[in-house]
């Protein structure tokens, strides 16, 4: 499979980067030799075969439920670009 | 599970300029699971705080931090699920939903795609006409709260605000088995209580506990499914009804004039009484689930499930069925007093060595109506269910008539007081003392001849007696030794 | 008095136990050895003030008796791991003047050690990168250089600061992080050791996400017998990541220095790749002449899947690290550009914040998890992932104890050699290293040798579960015969 302009700038998109008309041809290039060198995965007979989930095996552990953090909204808020009364703030949003 | 497909009743269909049409409507429910803390951190699950004071640096999607599943939200989903009647899946897979939006710090939502908790369920609904239904519940999975973005603080500005973010979600997916508004509305309900009575999730439909996604599509009757629309969000049960109205004659009223539906996202304006197309997202979704790296997959032990499942409580439709069978009431007055659990267990406590229909009567007939006048729950009734039960005891001994144990129960509503105490202190004991009665009927007769003789003709006029009687002994006077004192005196049968 | 920056970390401990010198005369020799090799760019961001309070701390606790395992060690900090108060970007212009309000738990672990910070050490952009040429502190330079020629090379990468800095002798030991190979390809290039422990050994909490499944924090240091000094520090179980495992961690300096007699070496036929160049060939050999005439067993092991991994790989660790990296959106820290609505703000603010290798690895991350895809790229690499992890099992199974394999296919190549080149080109540095990752095994990295023009080369071992004693213990036998190589001084 190999991907075309097109389709690396709707996937920029998606990821939300921006990318020039030069950047999205670069990197079409670059994705495609990405792309065909994973290509040879194809070649592996996965039948029956489970995807692996984690490489730990062990049983996830759990928390209780308590209250033990929060309540500090001034160091939430502390590296934000703009905040104004501990809310952050960006451009207005149209739903 | 399979829940046969229903036959269309004709009661429910909605009559279109050129035939009949049946909606279809399907509903994903977010009900917040209650819990002190979040799904995946310790920061408090509680409703309101000051701007982002509920929030964790998880929450907030700092660089590092890692989510710790919380048991409790585990165990009020697979509560929540048994009580659905559901299947509970031993194992299960978190996922994360990509996508950019401000009051998702993490830029995803970590819920569960393929594999959820719980599996398929069932839900009885009771309708109004006394009929009851089955809706089949999909899938129940839990799920992140996004956060909150403020848009009416600044003219260029949103504010966000992170307390909401990362609390715990139940999301409960029905198959699409409701034919109208009613049933729909009745479906929530139903839920609601469920939730309530296995104190999984508050219900509290204002502060946002439980707010649906309705998926509303048309048909004539017997046809396959129509295309449907979401109503996103739907946050009260009367604008679910309000919402499901519109969006059926909407779409009847466009495939009537020959247009077609477009699948899409609407929102339900409640001030209006319209749903209207959400702004068109640029681009279609594209979620990019795959299971979250940072959380193993949630494995159940099934005797701790069994566990929870030996602890559920006693649920509305079971406890239904036993009031039927044990207090005799009727299945209406069953379903009332079912519907929140505290009313159940006060009804239980009056009802316990009395009987059950009149406990039943005076709880819906009186104190019912008294809080509903005042917007109280049972939970601050000013009115004991020992109070109440002592007001039930002296109707039924004759100490009160039933007029005078509304006005009793006034005083006790309003004043409080032990009713027995109230009876004699006030002078509210019915007078079954015939001399009295006598003397009293005696004088309404001499007082009123010319009645006298008509009633001996027309004899529904001792009724009049009877009232002039009651009246003169301020409603004290047994109605019924009145009654029969008055037809012993006018000499009719 | 001979230089204090030349004694090991071992040694340097015992000096300060036998109050030889203080911590503040270690931590301000260590100071003066930073500012004097800035032109290697090993450091991003010098805490001489901070190393010196907390040197003074370490003397105070010296005197009193007090002292912890690390007390008064000077260590230098990948810029991944989280420092309260401290510089933190992951060497991504994207996380702009973020300063954690916390700290991670490996470097939290070391500090409760007595350890000291000297700084943040440079790295690849996010931990992507082969070289340390991503990183938007401009790129490292190995302190060392060909025979002969003044041509600066790479340290390799993603922990390329770490690894110069470790060589210059310009810490007594780095955190590193390692999810194709970042501690063991750069630790190869540049003569020093460098382990990733088995996944979930250490906590990955307040480590800067790159690829959730496989990141692992490691030591690299100046021997085996220190980076075994290290990784007890650094490894804990942590309620705060539920892929840590809690299990005790052992004793592992104890281990340098056992018997190798009777241990069962696998050499994957798999690892012999064609055109791998005859010096990497001949220093594998040497490790299997010095494992076996040490009493090892040596035997020929199959690994089927090997040749995938790195395919598997690129599919898996961009698609990670696509969903990893979208909570850099100009919201609540770091980089912020002007935009007209939300999105421009997103767009605008990651077009100026990651750079081209981050750009590149996010893009392929979206696509394979993208609708119609996910089940031909995502589903199927992690298929391939548990016939990788089968592999090594089948030969753990039938007793092999550790996995002898090299650690990189050539030495430290030129800045900006490969910068022209196709990216899968520099991908391939991690050919050796990628399958440990991929399968969650501990592996090691430890040198053996020097090519014809002077290069360090390293050799890899590779363990079982959380069996990372087996590799010091192995580690060790090589450096015993094979003599540790150290950088002459040029900066």
């Amino acid at each position: 499979m190999s991907v075309d302009t097109a389709t690396v700038t709707r996937v920029a998109r998606l990821a939300r980067i921006k990318v020039t008309a030069e950047e999205a041809e670069r990197m079409t290039h670059e994705l495609n030799s990405i792309l065909g060198f994973v290509e040879q995965l194809d070649e592996v007979d996965v039948t029956g075969v489970e995807p692996m989930t984690s490489v730990v095996n062990s049983v996830m552990r759990r928390r209780a439920d308590e209250v033990t953090d929060g309540g500090d909204a001034a160091r939430v808020t502390a590296n934000a670009p703009m905040s104004d009364d501990n809310f952050f703030l960006v451009p207005k949003v149209v739903e | 599970m399979t829940i046969a497909p229903r036959i269309p009743d004709p009661k429910k269909l909605i009559k279109g300029a050129t035939g009949d049409w049946e909606v279809v409507i399907g509903m994903e429910v977010h009900a917040q699971v209650t819990s002190r803390s979040k799904l995946f951190s310790g920061a408090s699950a509680a409703y309101g705080g000051a701007p982002n004071s509920h929030v964790s640096l998880v929450d907030a999607a700092m660089p590092g931090m890692l989510p710790v599943i919380n048991e409790e939200c585990i165990a009020q989903a697979v509560r929540t699920g048994l009580g659905l009647k559901a299947a509970i899946n031993e194992v299960s897979v978190f996922d994360r939903k990509n996508y950019f939006y401000p009051d998702l710090p993490q830029g995803y939502q970590i819920s569960q795609y393929k594999q959820p908790i719980v599996g398929e369920g069932v839900v009885t609904v009771d309708l109004p006409d006394g009929i009851s239904i089955e809706v089949g519940i999909e899938r129940l999975h839990l799920e992140q709260d996004a956060g909150k973005s403020i848009h009416d603080q600044h003219p260029t500005m949103s504010f966000v605000d992170l307390n909401r973010s990362g609390v715990a979600l139940m999301e409960i997916v029905s198959k699409p088995d409701l034919r109208s508004s009613e049933e729909a509305k009745a479906y929530l309900s139903k839920l609601r209580t469920i939730l309530r009575y296995l104190g999984t999730c508050d219900g509290n439909m204002e502060e946002g506990s439980l707010r649906a996604d309705i998926n509303v599509s048309v048909r004539r009757p017997g046809e396959p499914l129509g295309t449907r629309c979401e109503i996103k969000n739907v946050n009260s049960i009367r604008f679910a009804g309000q919402a499901i109205e519109y969006e059926a004659r909407r779409q009847i009223g466009i495939l009537e004039d020959g247009g077609v539906i477009d699948q899409e996202t609407r929102l339900y304006d409640p001030g209006k009484g319209e749903t209207r197309s959400m702004r068109s997202k640029e681009e279609a979704h594209d979620y990019r689930y795959f299971p979250d790296p940072d959380l193993l997959p949630l494995v159940l032990d099934p005797a701790w499930i069994e566990g929870l499942k030996a602890h559920l409580p006693e649920l509305p439709d079971e406890k239904k069925a036993r009031f039927i069978a044990d207090y005799g009431v009727t299945p209406y007055d069953a379903m009332v007093l079912t519907l929140e659990r505290a009313s159940a267990d006060y009804f239980e406590q009056v009802a316990k060595g009395r009987d059950g229909k009149a406990a039943a009567n005076f709880m819906i007939n009186e104190l019912f109506g008294r809080l509903n006048k005042d917007g109280r729950s049972i939970e601050d009734s000013p009115v004991s269910a020992d109070q109440l039960g002592a007001i039930v005891d002296l109707i039924r001994d004759g100490t009160i008539s039933g007029k005078i144990a509304k006005d009793l129960f006034e005083i006790v509503y309003t004043e409080g007081g032990d009713p027995r105490d109230l009876v004699e202190s006030r002078g509210l004991k019915q007078v079954t003392d015939t001399g009295a009665i006598e003397k009293a009927v005696d004088d309404v007769i001499a007082a009123n001849p010319d009645k006298v003789a008509q009633a001996k003709a027309k004899p529904t006029l001792a009724g009049w007696f009877v009232g002039q009687v009651m009246k003169a002994t301020g409603g004290k006077a047994n109605p019924q030794a009145v009654n029969d004192i008055v037809k012993a005196k006018l000499g009719i049968e | 008095m001979t230089d204090l920056t030349d004694l090991t970390l071992a040694e340097a401990r015992d000096g300060l136990k036998a109050r030889d010198f203080t911590a503040v005369d270690l931590t301000k020799a260590y100071v003066a050895a930073v500012e004097a090799a800035r032109d290697l760019n090993a450091y991003i961001v010098e805490t001489p003030e901070k190393a010196l309070a907390m040197a003074a701390a370490s003397d105070e606790r010296i005197a009193r008796g007090e002292a912890r395992p690390l007390e008064g060690i000077p260590l230098g900090i990948k810029d991944l791991f989280a420092t309260e108060g401290v510089h933190t970007q992951a060497c991504s212009h994207v996380l702009d003047r973020f300063l954690p309000p916390y700290e991670s738990t490996v470097t939290a672990n070391l500090w409760a050690d007595g350890a000291v910070m000297l700084g943040k050490l440079n790295m690849d952009e996010f931990a992507m990168g082969s070289s340390n040429e991503t990183s938007y502190y401009g790129p490292v330079t190995n302190p060392w250089r060909k025979r002969g020629s003044n041509a600066r090379l790479v340290p390799g990468g993603s922990s390329g600061g770490s690894a110069a800095a470790v060589a210059a002798r310009i810490c007594l030991g780095a955190t590193a992080t390692d999810t194709g190979g970042s501690i063991r390809q750069p630790a190869a290039f540049t003569g020093t050791v460098g382990i990733k422990p088995t996944y979930g050994r250490c906590s990955r909490w307040g480590i800067v996400a790159f690829a959730s499944s496989l990141d692992q924090a490691g030591p690299i240091a100046r021997d085996v017998r220190d980076t075994a000094i290290l990784l007890k520090s650094m490894a804990s179980v942590d309620p705060k990541d539920t892929t840590s495992v809690d299990l005790p961690v052992p004793d592992y300096e104890a281990a340098v220095g056992r018997s190798v007699k009777g241990l069962k070496i696998g050499i994957p036929r798999e690892y012999r790749l064609d055109g791998m160049p005859a010096e990497i060939d001949a220093l594998w050999q040497k490790g299997i002449d010095i494992l076996r005439d040490a009493g090892a067993e040596i035997v020929e092991i199959s690994l089927p899947h090997t040749k995938y991994a790195l395919p598997a790989y690129y599919i898996v660790a961009p698609a990670e690290a696509s969903s990893n990296l979208a909570r850099y959106d100009g919201v609540r820290y770091g980089l912020r550009e002007k935009g007209e609505d939300i999105v421009d703000l997103y767009e605008t603010t990651r077009a100026a914040g990651f750079g081209a290798e981050v750009k590149r690895r996010i893009l392929i991350g979206t696509y394979v998890l993208s609708a119609g895809y996910y089940d031909a790229y995502y589903l199927r690499a992690q298929k391939v992932r548990t016939l990788i992890k089968k592999d090594f099992e089948t030969v753990y199974a039938d007793g092999v104890d550790a996995i002898l394999t090299p650690a990189t296919p050539s030495s430290a190549f030129g800045i900006g050699e490969k910068a022209g080149a196709d990216p899968v080109e520099m991908y391939l540095n991690d050919v050796f290293t990628v399958t440990v990752n991929m399968a969650g095994l501990p592996g090691i990295a430890v040198p053996a040798g020097l090519s014809a023009d002077g290069l360090p080369l390293g050799l890899q071992l590779i363990g079982r579960p959380f069996d990372e004693e087996t590799l010091f213990t192995l580690g060790a036998a090589i450096e015993q015969a094979a003599g540790t190589v150290s950088a002459e001084r040029w900066w």
